[in-house]
């Protein structure tokens, strides 16, 4: 199967693991992610993919299966969502400290309560911290691109870490779009075979997933976010070389637009990105210098190209679909956080929207830029209510 | 699975390699006395999962590492399903000769990890898991677990002037894993070490899942004498508190069924877990046995 | 015969000299269990016959079967005298440790 197609998200990116030929599949069925591990098992049952599909009884045991299978030094892929990530959440970070270079695909979704099967990001944003390579994607073709790519920065020496390629739920995931489906010969090209010594080894037995104490423990945690820090140096080679065989490129850790004069810049993650650059050619044509920047990596956080990309602006704002409870959105307490070491002072502000799948339309994004330009409290702000807040 | 091993196991053809060692266990650790004979049955080239808890404690603190064999540790959660990761990933690597190995507490297993385990059966992987069950989680403290017996004081249920210790029975871990039809299931005490160890050369020449739930007192959390947990363990199997039983093809074989129980007082009597039981409380040990065993008798097949 | 070995405990200086994945050299001991011991088990080689028994259920693996009865690997004995008990010929007793 190659060549242009008409397909849904997670096609997409069962496509890509397919062509990434991942050894081991370990999966637990979860709205919206269900149809990349459907479409992942018809492959390997027909013959497509020569893969192991290991049908577990939680997402806990998909990632434990995983990292079992990724021991020995196999390619390795899971998927989940929302309550699926939650409750694999332990397993996170034992996968990540363990240097395990697992790929994870995670359908975006609401977290309970109150229930809700929509999208927003506050499932995988909750767990920044644990040590994963965070990656969002905007499209169908970025979504299956990035499954491939995803394995070259995993498994690269210098990083050897997991990453979780984000997709919003239902917009990505279900959402049909002509994606250009890459050969095998391009896929193998672009992707070997993983090689590591870091692997259970009937020659020269080793010990994996150990206790290390106060000595050392703090180096060894070190030692991970270097390892992290590292995606940024490779992320630029290795989008070069994919451009090379596939003829599309996706940039680095953010991806700017219109941002080079760019006097009110908006921020956002994933899917909502395309509605975004539509305003800002809107603006454009009215005189507003407006920008935008997709943050494609949120671990490693783009600090310092958020900073160049930001450097004519006087406020930037964030749209994002999460909300730290008590806080702010957790996107723009790393985007403040970053922006704070600007040369300039920038004016920063937090728009909070997309929560459990509500809308967000072309007039809320517009409201954005519109409170950025009229300099209007910087308090953070939950765009798009139907009811009026009087509480 | 019908046909029994060709060669017995003794001290004498046991291989002398020992990969489990210089471990920190407790004195007359049980636990450590059937993770050394399981790994010597089966040989270098295991694979070996352990969840946390005290195995994994005492072994694999760095740079001081007491398996000589491939091991991880998994998630507390998650032996059966690395287990089956394992598995996975050595048939894609191809490897060929090599056993893949969990061991796990009964905490491990009976509890946080009984779904990993129902996943892992369920899915047949060729496999090993061991359940050594000291009876309680002896690792983070002598908490009650659920395979902590009748009457027995832990530091979650103590007995004190109210208080009989734990209210609960054992669950019956060995039927739970049998009602899922598994190739070969097989329970065992480390007071008879040899059976034990046949008992693990079988599992490995099953094919598809095998589990062994091996009886392993611990001094720390029994109140014992560090020299006395072969004894004890011998005891429990000859008083009938404890079974030697298998199941496969389906069906329930008891190996070893003591003409007379052996009187449980001095059993109970000698351990300081128990010190604060009655007559009445004896009873109900006895009465709660005796139903175990005509509820397997029924069941069983041959002897 | 394979066996974790006693090594002497490397000082690390530098996050490079540290294990740089998630794995690690197996069987390596930078500690003795020696310390852990109040009683010595001690074989009298009059009454032992070399069944063995002893070596099978120690918990530490540290009896040795030897070309005549057995021998105790000191730097690793916990002392806990389960090799005692087990002796049907009483050949070992446990004798404290001066």
């Amino acid at each position: 199967m190659s060549g242009k197609k008409f397909i849904s998200g997670d096609e997409a990116f069962a496509q890509g693991v397919r062509l990434a030929k991942a050894q081991v599949i370990s999966a637990y069925p979860i709205t919206p992610q269900t149809i990349v591990v459907e479409r992942l098992s018809e492959m390997v049952e027909e013959g497509e993919l020569d893969s192991k599909f290991l049908h577990v009884e939680s997402e806990h045991s998909a990632l434990m299966a995983a990292m079992g299978a990724a021991a020995t030094g196999a390619r390795t892929f899971t998927a989940t969502s929302s309550q699926g990530l939650l409750y694999m959440a332990e397993c996170l970070t034992y996968v990540a400290g363990g240097r395990f270079p697992i790929v994870m695909m995670n359908a975006n979704r609401a977290t309970a309560l109150p229930w809700s099967i929509y999208g927003d990001h506050r499932d995988s944003l909750s767990l920044l911290d644990h040590g994963w390579i965070q990656i969002y994607t905007e499209n169908a073709q970025e979504s299956l691109d990035m499954a491939i790519q995803a394995y070259a920065i995993a498994e690269q020496e210098e990083i050897r870490l997991p990453v979780m390629v984000n997709l919003d739920g239902f917009v990505l995931t279900h959402t049909y779009e002509a994606v250009d489906i890459p050969t095998q010969e391009q896929a193998d090209a672009f992707l070997k075979p993983r090689e590591t010594w870091d692997k259970l080894d009937f020659d020269k037995p080793v010990s994996m997933a150990y206790t290390v104490g106060p000595d050392l423990n703090e180096e060894y945690n070190l030692l991970h976010h270097k390892a992290l820090l590292n995606v940024a140096k490779h992320i630029e080679n290795i989008d070069v070389s994919f451009e090379k065989i596939f003829g599309r490129k996706y940039g680095g850790l953010i991806n700017g637009y219109r941002t080079e004069d760019a006097d009110l810049i908006l921020i956002t993650l994933g899917s909502i990105s395309g509605l975004v650059r539509d305003v800002v050619d809107e603006l454009r044509e009215e005189g507003v210098k407006a920008g935008m920047i997709r943050i494609r990596f949120m671990r490693p956080f783009p600090a310092e190209e958020l900073i160049r990309e930001t450097a004519h602006a006087s406020a930037v704002g964030v749209l994002e679909k999460d909300i730290s409870f008590g806080f702010e959105g957790t996107v723009y307490s790393n985007v403040n956080s970053a922006l704070s070491k600007s040369a300039h002072k920038i004016s920063t502000y937090d728009f909070i929207g997309g929560i459990g799948g509500k809308n967000i339309s072309k007039e809320d994004v517009r409201s954005c830029f519109a409170a950025m330009q009229k300099k209007e409290s910087e308090e953070v702000r939950f765009i798009g209510l139907e009811v009026e807040d009087d509480i | 699975m019908t046909s029994e091993s060709t060669e017995r196991i003794n001290a004498e053809n046991i291989t002398e390699d020992e990969f489990f060692f210089g471990h920190k266990a407790c004195a007359g650790c049980g636990g450590s006395l059937a993770v050394r004979i399981a790994l010597k049955v089966l040989g270098e080239r295991t694979l070996l999962v352990e969840p946390a808890g005290c195995m994994s404690a005492v072994s694999f603190n760095y740079p001081q590492m007491s398996f000589s064999n491939n091991a991880i540790i998994s998630a507390f959660a998650g032996t059966g399903a690395v287990l089956s990761g394992l598995k996975a990933g050595a048939e894609v690597m191809g490897w060929k000769d090599y056993h893949v190995l969990g061991i796990a507490g009964d905490g491990g297993t009976a509890d946080i990890g009984l779904q990993a385990l129902s996943g892992l059966i369920d899915r047949n992987d060729d496999v090993i898991y061991l359940c050594y069950d000291n009876e309680a989680y002896m690792n983070t403290g002598i908490q009650k677990s659920g395979l902590t017996p009748f009457g027995t004081s832990t530091t979650t249920t103590p007995a004190g002037k109210k208080g009989k210790g734990n209210l609960k029975h054992k669950k019956n871990l060995f039927e739970i894993v049998a009602a899922h039809d598994i190739p070969y299931a097989a329970t065992a005490s480390i007071g008879y070490i040899e059976d034990f160890a046949n008992k693990i050369k079988r599992a490995s020449e099953v094919r598809g899942t095998s589990f062994i739930h091996v009886l392993a007192p611990c001094p720390t959390g029994w109140g014992i004498d560090t020299s006395e947990t072969v004894e004890v363990a011998r005891e429990v199997v000859d008083n009938g508190l404890w079974y030697l039983a298998e199941y496969y093809d389906g069906e329930y074989h008891i190996n070893r069924k003591p003409k007379e129980f052996k009187d449980i007082h001095s059993y109970i009597k000698r351990q300081g877990r128990f010190k604060h039981l009655d007559e009445e409380d004896i009873k109900e040990i006895i009465a709660q046995r005796d139903k175990t065993w005509k509820r397997l008798q029924q069941y069983s097949v041959g002897q | 015969m394979i066996k974790a070995r006693l090594t002497e405990r490397k000082k690390i200086r530098r996050l490079s000299e540290l294990p740089q994945g998630g794995s690690c050299t197996a069987g390596i001991l930078i500690e003795k269990n020696a310390g852990w011991r109040n009683k010595r088990p001690e074989v009298d080689p009059e009454k032992c016959v070399g069944c063995h028994q002893c070596y099978l259920y120690c918990p530490d693996g540290v009896i040795v079967k030897a070309q005549k009865g057995i021998v105790i690997d000191y730097d690793f004995c916990k002392g806990c005298g389960i090799c005692a008990k087990v002796c049907a010929l009483k050949a070992i007793t446990m004798e404290d440790e001066r």
